[in-house]
């Protein structure tokens, strides 16, 4: 601060915090709270209905892409795999999902 | 914790208020007390100008900024002037969320211990007329309980304060009575037990007594200077002073008695700080004098004074006349003290550096003092009270040192000392150091520890800023001075 002088410890206290505001360049322009990112970067690293759990919801029979339709893969990824196509045929596969970490049992098996 | 709030554009309409703050003026410097925090800012010229700018119906942005741009301010610098002072709210908007209501939060249930008052014994052998203990103001109700503590209480006491101190790594122990060396064999004992189980629990443990130094002897002093034990003599002055109240049962005053024994004392016990506690009363309030001779005369290291403590109507109580005399010496001593201080050295009188340590933390105080926080009284027959001015009162027990602390009546206790229920406080700037003042001198003035100590507010408010024009004096010429208090731990 330029025209205040803090002289005890909770004035310079509170000068730290005003500075650490001050030089934060990217939090003094954000009014809302920064958008979450809608698009996972990458299956492996986050939750991807269709790898982690089978069918049953549990383990046993961990996922090959061709045994279960891949949430994730659905409009995103780039890689041609057997996915409910979300262009022509499947357009809604994924609307009883809107939260894949609650409703992802919604995602049913695509038969064309 | 202050919430800081940044608002993208200034509309030219919005609106500026004065924040709550005291203003001072020391040095040839100009400064700022922020109340919500405890926060001193000192301020350059155009800081100043812009709150001396804001009257009291506020000002709108547009206006004031025209108003700096006239006083020869760049339009950025005076944008960026009027953020600042919004930022530690020396100026605050209308915006509802800004005028927000701040009081401290109550602290934690499980405030952990760091202090016990041990009363050793209740018996005293001198019969000062203003006793708060035995007096006519007198809380306490003796009948039927022990008059002194037996070892067995003292050591579960030293016990319950280790295992209540939680993390901490320092506790104290600080006897009192009554008069406390007539239990000086207990005291001793317990020091003794003291620094063995602080020991085993890896905690360091500091002891301090309170002493009418009537029964002070060479043995004694050995002790207390072997085992660093802090002691303040409750003493009133020269001789005409002291023995105006501090006389012995037949009336004798105690001077005589007392000051060989305190001449040996400061010789002696060379191991911590030896402090006289002045109590000022009707007729004894030169100040200056008794400083002088404590200080001076006898070589006490720190002097402390308070005003006697009483209800409205007593023969001891300090008149309106009186206490201005009171004032004006303290602030006599004031000015000495800043002089020492300029000059890198400790005055001695402890009622400016008591208020210089906290307003070096910038204390922002939900209790006024530590009681049933950090602190407790423990009765001869192990009762728990909130401090030592509580001891044996039933109306104020907060459970026993076997049965642990009540946290029922302890709860009680908090919640009405709480500086967010004194309503009259709410309006003061000296709230953060004083919190509405001492809870017993609440209770033997109002009836009621949790109502603000109205009769001694303007004194207050007089003493507070006279402490922030020493703070703000300091701050500028000599502010490594100030570090000495920075180590000095707040009261709670």
């Amino acid at each position: 601060m330029k025209h205040l002088k803090p002289l005890n410890r909770k004035a310079r206290r509170i000068d730290d915090l005003v500075a650490s505001t001050d030089e934060d360049f990217v939090a003094l322009q954000q009014t809302t709270p920064p958008p979450r990112p809608h698009v996972p970067m990458g299956c492996t690293l986050s939750f991807s209905p269709g790898w982690e759990v089978d069918a049953g919801g549990g383990t046993a029979g961990l996922c090959q892409p061709v045994e279960r339709d891949i949430y994730d893969c659905y409009v995103t990824c780039f890689w041609p795999v057997q996915v409910p196509d979300h262009v022509n045929y499947s357009p809604d596969w994924a609307s009883n999902c809107a939260s894949a970490t609650k409703d992802w049992r919604n995602l049913d098996i695509v038969f064309p | 914790m202050n919430v800081i709030r940044h608002q993208d554009a200034f509309s030219t309409s919005t609106r500026y208020r004065r924040g709550e703050l005291h203003e001072f003026e020391a040095g040839g410097n100009d400064f700022i007390y922020l109340v919500a925090a405890g926060a001193i800012f000192a301020l350059d010229e155009a800081a100043r100008t812009v709150l001396a700018n804001i009257a009291d119906e506020g000002v709108e942005h547009g206006a004031l900024v025209a108003a700096l741009c006239n006083q020869g301010h760049q339009r950025q610098d005076a944008e960026d002037l009027i953020r600042e002072l919004l930022l530690v709210q020396g100026i605050v908007t209308d915006a509802p969320a800004a005028r927000q209501f701040s009081s401290p939060e109550a602290p934690p249930t499980d405030f952990p211990l760091q202090a016990l008052v041990l009363n050793i014994t209740s018996q005293c052998n001198l019969a000062c007329t203003y006793c708060y203990e035995f007096g006519s103001d007198k809380i306490a109700t003796p009948q039927g309980k022990p008059k002194f503590m037996t070892l067995q209480t003292a050591k579960t006491s030293v016990d319950f304060l280790l295992e209540q101190s939680a993390a901490r790594k320092a506790v104290h122990l600080t006897f009192f009575g009554g008069e406390t060396l007539m239990n000086f064999r207990l005291l001793r004992d317990v020091v003794l037990y003291a620094e063995n189980q602080a020991q085993q629990s890896g905690k360091a443990v500091t002891f301090s007594l309170t002493t009418n130094a009537t029964l002070l002897n060479d043995e004694i002093i050995d002790f207390l200077s072997d085992h660093h034990v802090g002691v303040t003599v409750s003493m009133d002055g020269p001789p005409d002073l002291q023995n105006k109240h501090r006389v012995f049962k037949n009336g004798k005053g105690s001077y005589d008695v007392i000051e060989p024994r305190l001449r040996k004392l400061i010789d002696r016990h060379k191991s911590r700080a030896i402090t006289a506690r002045v109590t000022l009363t009707d007729g004894v309030t030169d100040v200056v004098r008794i400083f002088r001779h404590l200080k001076d005369d006898l070589g006490f290291h720190e002097v402390g004074f308070a005003p006697v403590t009483s209800s409205e109507k007593q023969d001891y109580s300090i008149s309106d006349p009186d206490m201005n005399a009171v004032l004006r010496g303290f602030h006599d001593l004031a000015d000495e003290w800043l002089d020492y201080a300029l000059r890198g050295q400790m005055h001695g009188f402890s009622n400016v550096s008591e208020t210089i340590g906290e307003l070096t933390q910038g204390v922002n105080k939900s209790h006024p003092c530590g009681a049933g926080l950090g602190l407790l009284g423990v009765s001869p027959s192990g009762d728990l009270s909130p401090c030592h001015r509580f001891t044996d009162a039933d109306s104020h027990t907060l459970g026993n040192i076997n049965s642990g602390i009540d946290a029922e009546k302890r709860g009680d206790f908090l919640a009405r000392g709480h500086i967010g229920t004194k309503y009259d406080c709410q309006t003061c700037w000296a709230r953060p150091l004083c919190a509405g003042g001492c809870h017993h001198e609440a209770f033997v003035r109002y009836g009621d520890t949790g109502h603000a100590n109205l009769h001694y507010c303007d004194w207050i408010r007089e003493w507070t800023d006279t402490c922030l024009k020493i703070y703000g004096v300091l701050a500028i010429q000599k502010p490594e001075f100030l570090e000495r208090f920075a180590e000095r731990k707040p009261m709670t």
